[in-house]
């Protein structure tokens, strides 16, 4: 007995003596949403940045959902106990900017802290998604992503159509649906995540039409939304339509849970999903072969379609920590901008590349070409130089609004109303969501 | 009356035991529900930063909101079915299980198993058994022809949350039904069997009538839970969808307040809230309690 535990301290010696680094770095806690591989993944690049100095120690902690982080992340706030980092997702960007005593804008960081900081440096349509109107760049972009259309090749020769061809427009969406359900190919043309920011975000911005007023909200706290245009009117008809005769079967809302099996057990030919849904897709299609295409488009409405828009997270830096570890957020943030860090985390996850470097880097390792398919994100999303309609959207409470596109969405899908109904109160109710934010915030 | 009356002469001693349980009391419910009625009159910035008292804006705007009214319904309906649903069945239950001689124990605690089950994983359960893309239910039901599809189709959402909030909900009642028939003395009944009533009539003017306490005070046992321990269930089911369909108040409570960061409206509904379980208790304790014969 007494010698176990004489053991067992002597390990325990050891151990405290084999990590004196540890023990005089300063922590700084980063809160993630990023569950599973990617969360996995995270961490690994974490302990990298602790391996690469003995200064700090990044100290990663899963927090759930993206809305649990953020709720849990402004709670702490609130508290005074705010972690030095936290990941926010795309759809609560808006509340972050208007934050201004919250928040440490990254620009402002890197210069305080001395450290290397190039905005050109970045994917444009990436960087002009996380700038405030004079162009700084308020928090780092980590994961982006932007919707991609999948499909199955198996799926496609047994109805007789061309396995490398996916569709290029809506028109031949529904061709090739209707060709797939009529062989008996599969049960159903296709399915999709995320009708909110696919279906109507991405729709308009790839059409080169205005979301809302004020530049998408970019431009300030008082825009307007406007996307009840005959554009989204005749899409969500079109989907509406397309369900009831079999050719689409939705997903449910949200980012769509039911959406991936359906595509993976082979009941739907085509998925349109983020492209960091990738590795899950590659993992779960084991009986067929998968292929990749930009997302569909309108060619009546648009000849050549513009980028599409990004979604995922960026990482914010919270006020009210000490000095030194601003120092450790600033060296760590440079870390994470390298290509190698950069080019691993994007080959692994699915995540687009924030750098030009890391893109190149990838190429010139001939991962493209090695994973087909795996470019089809980036080049959707740099194939023009974005425009005001689709460079982004910005809006406060844009998380409610983001319900609701989904509530109107689904009293349409129940036949309670029209496409034009739906988006009618869609828009009133969400202008009412911008108008409180408004006046909580100016 | 008494003869007796012990007198306990120290007057601070009783305040003192009492003062854990009450410091419990104000740091967990009066503390909070004071804050919540203060942010009900303010509207706040979700980092805290700006705060403006707003007067009644917050509750002006709740009533004026078809959303909420649509959610009040919403409620009603939930909580009626669930209530009516789970009396019914459990009554059913436990009037069949005290007609078994030696099985009657091992129904029992069949029966009772569910209560055990968290309810979120109550939830989960169902929502796989009904899911339209792999669920066996809705599987069986395309079979018969019928398209189940709580995703889009805000009866057959309702109808999922409804069956899992009851199928907890029967195991509790059956408890409290179980040992109000064991009560009940077998010489009343034997009495009417006599006189020849059925047994069906000797169940709704004997067994019923006597059984009206339990069921008075389970109905509002059934209603409180279904209108406020349900948020598991919705959480793990349909989140309050589709299109709002199965968002019961608390749920809006949380997704305002939570998700949405609207800390002034999602305290507004939380003191509207109070003031319908303060409602409840006070129907419990006045009416119920005084008018159900004992």
């Amino acid at each position: 007995m007494l010698k176990k535990a004489l053991v067992m301290s002597a390990g325990l010696v050891a151990m405290l003596a084999a990590s004196p680094a540890v023990q005089a770095a300063t922590q700084i806690q980063w809160w993630h949403a990023m569950g599973g591989e990617n969360g996995a993944k995270l961490e690994e690049i974490a302990k990298g940045f602790n391996q690469s100095q003995s200064d700090y120690e990044i100290v990663p902690v899963f927090k759930g959902t993206y809305d649990e982080a953020m709720n849990g992340a402004i709670a702490a706030f609130r508290a005074n106990e705010q972690p030095a980092i936290i990941q926010i997702y795309e759809v609560g960007t808006g509340t972050m900017m208007a934050a201004k005593g919250a928040v440490y804008p990254v620009y402002q960081l890197m210069k305080d802290q001395g450290e290397p900081w190039d905005q050109s440096k970045f994917l444009p349509a990436v960087v002009g998604y996380y700038s405030d109107t004079d162009g700084n760049v308020l928090s780092l972009p980590f994961n982006s992503s932007t919707p991609i259309l999948y499909y199955n090749k198996d799926v496609f020769e047994k109805a007789g159509l061309d396995p490398e061809t996916p569709p290029k427009t809506w028109a031949d969406m529904e061709k090739f649906s209707q060709q797939i359900v009529d062989s008996g190919a599969a049960t159903c043309g296709f399915t999709t995540a995320w009708i909110s920011w696919i279906h109507t975000e991405n729709l308009n911005a790839l059409h080169n039409m205005a979301y809302s007023t004020e530049a998408n909200g970019f431009g300030g706290l008082g825009a307007e939304f406007v996307f009840n245009n005959p554009l989204t009117v005749r899409h969500w008809g079109n989907l509406k339509k397309w369900q009831d005769s079999g050719l689409f079967k939705f997903g449910g809302p949200a980012g769509g849970d039911n959406a991936p099996p359906l595509f993976y057990s082979q009941e739907c030919a085509m998925f349109m999903n983020s492209s960091a849904g990738r590795a899950a897709v590659i993992n779960n299609a084991k009986d067929f072969k998968v292929g990749f295409g930009p997302l569909p488009y309108y060619d009546d409405v648009i000849q050549e379609p513009l980028n599409s828009i990004i979604g995922g997270a960026t990482l914010w830096t919270l006020q009210g920590r000490p000095a030194e570890e601003y120092a450790g957020v600033a060296k760590f943030f440079t870390y994470l901008q390298k290509p190698e860090v950069q080019a691993d985390w994007h080959q692994f996850s699915g995540y687009l590349p924030i750098t030009e470097a890391a893109y190149e880097l990838g190429k010139s390792q001939g991962y493209y070409e090695a994973n087909p398919g795996s470019d089809i994100a980036i080049k959707q999303l740099t194939r023009i130089e974005p425009t005001e309609n689709s460079k982004g959207i910005r809006f406060g409470n844009y998380v409610q609004v983001r319900g609701l596109i989904d509530d109107e969405f689904a009293a349409l899908l129940g036949g309670q109303k029209t496409a034009q109904e739906a988006l009618d109160d869609l828009v009133k109710r969400g202008n009412e969501q911008l108008r409180d934010f408004q006046s909580a915030n100016e | 009356m008494q003869g007796k009356r012990t007198v306990f002469p120290n007057k601070v001693l009783p305040y003192l035991l009492l003062l854990p349980q009450l410091a419990v009391t104000i740091v967990f419910f009066l503390w909070p529900a004071a804050q919540a009625f203060w942010s009900s009159f303010q509207r706040e910035d979700a980092f805290g930063f700006k705060t403006t008292f707003v007067w009644f804006a917050n509750y002006t705007k709740l009533f004026a909101d078809p959303v909420y009214l649509n959610s009040f319904r919403t409620t009603v309906i939930f909580s009626l079915a669930v209530s009516l649903l789970s009396l019914g069945i459990a009554l059913l239950l436990a009037v069949a299980a005290t007609r078994m001689l030696r099985s009657s124990r091992i129904y029992s605690t069949l029966i009772v198993w569910p209560y055990a089950v968290a309810p979120a994983i109550a939830g989960i359960l169902w929502w796989f058994l009904f899911n339209p893309s792999i669920g066996i239910i809705a599987y069986v039901l395309r079979r018969f022809g019928i398209d189940w599809n709580h995703l889009v189709d805000p009866n057959d959402a309702m109808i999922l949350v409804v069956i899992a909030a009851t199928w907890k909900q029967i195991s509790y009642n059956f408890l409290f039904f179980m040992a109000g028939l064991q009560s009940i003395p077998h010489s009343l009944e034997e009495a009417a069997a006599i006189d020849g009533a059925g047994p069906t009539k000797r169940f709704w003017t004997i067994i019923f009538p006597l059984l009206s306490p339990t069921t008075f005070y389970l109905m509002v046992i059934n209603v409180v839970y279904a209108m406020f321990d349900t948020f598991g269930v919705i959480h793990a089911t349909t989140e309050g969808g589709p299109a709002r369909a199965t968002e019961i108040l608390v749920y809006k409570v949380y997704f305002d307040g939570f998700v949405g960061l609207n800390l002034g409206s999602s305290a507004a509904q939380s003191v509207i809230l109070m003031a319908i379980v303060i409602g409840l208790t006070v129907v419990q304790f006045r009416w119920v309690e005084r008018r159900v014969q004992y």
